[in-house]
Order: structure tokens, then sequence, then C-alpha cells
């Protein structure tokens, strides 16, 4: 099973923008909007878009690594090759849980402090991703 | 003579500058061609085709607003005019970057049922190629015969995967552009810091034999003076 997994944010120091790029893995398990889902190969072919959480891959040679998204795609296809697209990406491992705190209060607050339709949505997505980041570093 | 040295100086400089963006460009793009290449997958596979019977058309230029980087912006541009020669009909353009708004038109509110984007997709430091990517709707997607393999799908869900695939195939775009600039902008200045040494070194020997010219004459002119006498 041929995995890409490609994020869109900025490179920084530690982390990477690509985890995978065509590496074959043994099975991968996201979280989409109809629910949290293992994709081993020769899954039936289909499109999900990523909710915030944790996507964890299983690699061959039996690590297992995971990687926490913010959104994104993830698109399976007939001949059993895997494509995640993210938003956002970073290892779990190299979260910072105060600092994922920071993030669920900072937006809790601006949710609470938003006037328009617009700025409630956008606090609203902030304040998801917010308790998806504090859930997975604990 | 002054003004020739000193535009050289200009272009060397220059050329300097976009060899460090360069390096930068193709640092970030080398992160994001994964993303591209994934969110092209899905159309490839699914073998989706752009409807006979809907001939909306859309293309996406991807440029940027700055010049003097070579041919890079025109031959988006031209490809685009080509096509709009063949046949105007049915198809709008959306300009990415002030360089293929100077000559196309921007045009919103238009539902399409397939596009593409045309960008320049960055290959070496001395090529690259204008190259198209196709996007499509949720009409002409839902409507595709090979999609009844794909599982468990609804209009919500295609909806937003085409949202959120449109916008890394043009990240994707951007950063392809963005490197394909750079490096034909250091080939470009390149180029025209050797045109104006050249043309340092014509211009000098022109000057010099002006000079010798004059020189030669003056004397002339005092040695059949003095001899007249």
């Amino acid at each position: 099973m041929k995995l890409i997994f490609a994020a869109g944010n900025q490179v920084c120091k530690t982390g990477n923008q690509v985890f995978y790029d065509s590496v074959a893995v043994k099975q991968v398990d996201v979280p989409s909007f109809s629910g949290s889902f293992g994709i081993l190969p020769k899954h039936v072919p289909t499109l999900a878009v990523l909710k915030p959480g944790v996507v964890s891959v299983f690699e061959n040679e039996g690590a297992v690594k995971k990687i926490f998204v913010s959104s994104g795609t993830v698109t399976i296809n007939d001949d059993s090759s895997v494509q995640i697209i993210a938003e956002e990406a970073a290892a779990v491992d190299q979260l910072d849980s105060a600092a994922a705190r920071d993030v669920l209060s900072k937006a809790q607050s601006e949710l609470s402090s938003a006037s328009t339709d617009q700025a409630k949505a956008e606090a609203a997505i902030a304040v998801e991703v917010g308790e998806a980041l504090v859930k997975a570093v604990e | 003579m002054y003004n020739k040295t000193n535009s050289s100086e200009i272009t060397q400089s220059m050329k300097m500058v976009s060899a460090a963006k360069y390096s930068r460009a193709e640092r970030e793009l080398k992160q994001a061609r994964p993303v591209g290449v994934g969110a092209q997958q899905f159309y490839a596979k699914a073998e989706i085709q752009p409807p006979e019977d809907a001939p909306q058309k859309l293309i996406i230029a991807m440029t940027s607003d700055r010049g003097l980087c070579g041919a890079v912006h025109t031959s988006v541009v031209r490809q685009i005019r080509n096509e709009l020669q063949k046949s105007a009909e049915n198809t709008k353009v959306i300009c990415v970057g002030d360089k293929s708004r100077a000559i196309l038109q921007r045009l919103f509110g238009y539902e399409f049922s397939s596009g593409k984007i045309v960008y320049n997709r960055f290959k070496s430091v001395v090529s690259y190629s204008t190259q198209q990517m196709p996007v499509f709707s949720l009409n002409t997607i839902a409507t595709a015969p090979k999609l009844s393999v794909y599982d468990s799908l609804d209009n919500d869900v295609i909806q937003s995967y085409l949202e959120f695939s449109l916008a890394s195939l043009i990240f994707y775009a951007l950063k392809e552009g963005a490197c394909s600039e750079q490096s034909s902008r250091m080939t470009a200045m390149d180029n025209a810091s050797k045109n104006a040494g050249e043309m340092i070194d014509k211009l000098t020997l022109t000057f010099n034999r002006t000079r010798q010219a004059v020189i030669t004459r003056e004397l002339i002119e005092i040695i059949s003076g003095a001899s007249a006498l």
C-alpha cells in the first residue's frame, strides 16, 4: 500500500512537511468527518475529509507513527494507493502540551467574543482543532 | 559609458538576489511537490474526463507581479491565448498575478464544468515547462462513470474534498511558479549582465578611437600650421 502524506504548513526546524512520499506501509488510521477508520491494503476506494485528530501510520517495519492533522483530505484509489493531504500536520511527539492548551483557551475566548457569523464559524473551527490538539498530547 | 557600467552592476546584483531567493524557492518546492502530486492522484485514478455536453471551461493563469524574468509569464499567457483563439466561447479565465491580468481579463461568478490551471513546472535551474493541471466541478465529478467504485460518498464530502484539493493544487502551482520565476530571472539577469559587458567593451573601443582621432587631428593642424610659416 503506497502512502503519500504531505501537509501545507511551513517547514520549521524540527518538523517536515512531507511525512511519506510514496512509501509502502501496513495500515493507516485516519479521523474523518464520517467517522474514524483504518485503511488496510485493498481497502475499497473512497474519498474522505479529515477531521482534526491523530493519524496513525503503521509502517512495514512495525513502527507506529502518530501525526496530528488539523484538516485535509484522504483519497484511497482502486490501486491501493492512499494520499493524505493535510492543511497542517505535526508529529504528536513534537507537540507541546502547554502550547496546545494555550491554543485552545485562546480559541475559546475568541469564540465568546466573536460578533459576526464568519468570525464565530472561524473561532468554532479553531476551538475544535484546539480540543483535538489537547486530546492528542495527553 | 558610466550608465552602462551602472546597469551591468544592477543586473549583476539582481542576479545575486534571485539566486538567493531561488535556492529558498527550490527548497520549499521540494516540500510542496507531494501535496500537488497527491492532490492530482484522484483525478488521474478516477479517470475523470471533461463532459462533452457541458463545454463551460475555466482557465486559471498562474503568474506573479514581477517582471524581468525572461519568458516565464509570457509563456503561460501565450498558451492561454492560443487556446482562446481556438475557441473563446464558454471559457473564462482567472488570473493570479498582475502580469497575466495585464493581458487577460478577470471574471467572477461563473458555473464551470471543467477547468485547468496553467502554470510553469520547474524542471531545473535552466529549464521549466508550461503545463496544465485539470480541475473539475462537483457536477462533473458526481457524474463521472468511474466514481461508483468509490465507496460511501455524499455530495458534502465531495464538495469539501474538492475545495481542499483545489486549494492544494493552487498552493502547489504557486510554488512551482515561484521557483521557475526565480531560476528564470537568474538566467535572464546573467544574460543581461553579459550583454551589458559586451556593450561596455564596444563602447570603450569607440570612445578610445574617437579620442585618438581628435588628438591626431589637432596634431595635424598644429604641424601643418607650423610648416606653413
